[in-house]
């Protein structure tokens, strides 16, 4: 049986599948969940109640969402590029659930353990923006366009910052693989191990530009319902744009995921003793997503000549700054090592 | 070159503004809500809410209005109709008494005109239909109106009188 799977053509095709299957078929229920949470955490700011309709206390509410989007009409403006219109929203969709073929959720337990796992997700989210300024312009109608324009300028600027960020913990660790990233930062002291402490300042700005790059408040210039409706996704309407807000969504998930993964240890336990497993990574994954719903509830939106001066005159060069001291700080071993991990074995 | 601001410079790279954000987002986190459960729990109305449109009657059966007009005339929505004929018994009565619902601005200005008490409005706002037809109301419609609404209306009318 066991040479069925590793041998046979078919064998491996279908494992494959099944292992697909496996990460895909949670994630998008916990998806389900988290959006009704980022929606009720909203609310419970604002003093409402937020969805508590459906099901008990509300939990229902995205699957109701859901039937909803996909038994609606798919309107098609008629100056549309209907095939381009159309593929947009599955680009979106592909590339935000393809990312996540590379994330190891527990030693050992990843889908593709390639060595430039890191590269792979920083490509695959650049490619998300193809989705929107395909999805503006085929469109053919001015708020769409200007939506997806800004968001082609907003992605762009902040991937610069975002992969400088990583750059310092690639140096660190001497891997672009995950799981050796979170390897390295096992040890005795349990969280102050984890990079958080020796990247200190780097957290936050991952964080801010993991915001700008996934197109959530402050940062949801793209879709500022103010001045451009709803941005790019105006013409959208059914599954085409339950694709797109399920694209987000991912997008927003899989940043929260990187950033336990890159500085809070992935599934390493914060306390030396506990036993280190997949829940970690979990709770560490909702920690995030929390602080995104907090964000989206208390900031207000940045302007855009604002967005633009964050993005390329504060992180850009205060993360070069970083990338070259942590390299200094890697060669010399300051510390006992503690920016070249590599040097401490195992 | 121009003065620094050292302490505005530090609140911008402490993050400041976002940490005071965050602990004020989490004190109204945990506040209570003030949500209405809407069909559940409803905020409570003034005596002198201007819903639904209703004629009364004499408690002796007998409808009020007299077509005397006045809210035809006085109706800044031209919403009102009113056509007149004396009764068999000689007293002067409504053959038609229409309200277009959906003309209406809800002003109540036609209950204030009235000299009989006769148009109403009712503290009624659930009253939406699906079709468009369905808010041309007759007089039949607003009598009835009248005989379901009667007892709050009434109180209403009590609670508001020493106020006129």
């Amino acid at each position: 049986m066991a040479d069925f799977f590793t041998n046979n053509w078919l064998g491996i095709v279908l494992l494959t599948l099944g292992q697909c299957l496996l990460i895909l078929v949670p994630l998008l229920v916990a998806l389900a969940f988290l959006l009704y949470a980022d929606r009720k955490i909203w609310a419970a700011v604002q003093l409402r109640r937020g969805p508590n309709v459906v099901g008990p206390f509300g939990l229902m509410q995205s699957f109701a969402d859901f039937l909803k989007y996909i038994v609606k009409e798919v309107v098609i403006p008629a100056g549309a590029d209907k095939a381009v219109f159309l593929i947009a929203p599955l680009i979106s969709f592909v590339v935000s659930v393809i990312a996540w073929a590379v994330i190891p959720f527990n030693n050992t337990w990843v889908l593709a353990d390639v060595n430039v796992a890191i590269l792979y997700v920083l490509a695959i989210s650049s490619l998300g923006v193809y989705g929107i300024i395909m999805g503006g312009w085929a469109s053919n109608s001015k708020y769409p366009f200007l939506g997806s324009l800004r968001s082609a300028a907003q992605m762009i600027s902040y991937e610069v910052s975002l992969g400088l960020i990583i750059i310092g913990v690639i140096i660190s660790t001497g891997s672009m693989n995950f799981g050796d990233i979170v390897r390295a930062q096992d040890g005795n002291w349990g969280i102050f191990n984890w990079y958080w402490v020796v990247h200190f300042p780097m957290v936050f700005l991952f964080f801010i530009s993991a915001l700008a790059e996934t197109n959530r408040p402050p940062f949801d210039l793209p879709e500022a319902e103010s001045e451009l409706v709803a941005g790019y996704q105006v013409e959208y309407s059914s599954t085409p744009f339950l694709l797109f807000m399920i694209g987000e969504y991912m997008a927003a998930v899989l940043m929260c995921t990187l950033t336990s993964l890159l500085f809070f240890g992935g599934w390493l336990s914060p306390i030396p003793g506990l036993p280190d497993g997949v829940l970690w990574l979990i709770l560490k994954i909702l920690f995030f997503f929390f602080i995104f719903s907090m964000v989206k509830a208390i900031t207000p939106r940045y302007r855009y000549d604002q967005l633009m001066r964050l993005g390329w005159k504060v992180f850009l060069p205060f993360s070069l700054v970083w990338v070259v001291l942590v390299a200094f700080l890697a060669k010399f071993e300051v510390l006992g090592g503690a920016w070249a991990r590599w040097t401490w074995g195992g | 070159m121009t003065q620094m601001d050292y302490g505005r410079a530090a609140k911008y790279w402490l993050l400041q503004d976002f940490f005071k954000g965050m602990a004020i987002g989490l004190k109204y986190f945990f506040k209570p809500k003030t949500t209405l459960n809407y069909p559940h729990e409803r905020s409570p109305l003034s005596p002198r809410f201007r819903g639904e449109h209703a004629l009364r009657r004499y408690p002796n059966g007998e409808e009020r209005c007299i077509a005397c007009k006045l809210c035809e005339a006085v109706c800044p929505a031209n919403c009102i109709v009113i056509d007149a004929e004396p009764r068999e018994d000689g007293s002067r009565r409504t053959t038609r008494y229409d309200i277009d619902m959906t003309k209406c601005i809800y002003c109540g200005f036609c209950q204030e005109a009235c000299p009989v008490d006769a148009i109403v409005e009712t503290p009624n706002l659930e009253f939406s239909t699906e079709t468009r037809e369905e808010l041309f109301y007759d007089k039949q419609k607003l009598l009835d109106n009248g005989d379901r609404w009667e007892v709050v209306i009434a109180r209403n009318l009590e609670l508001d009188a020493p106020y006129r």
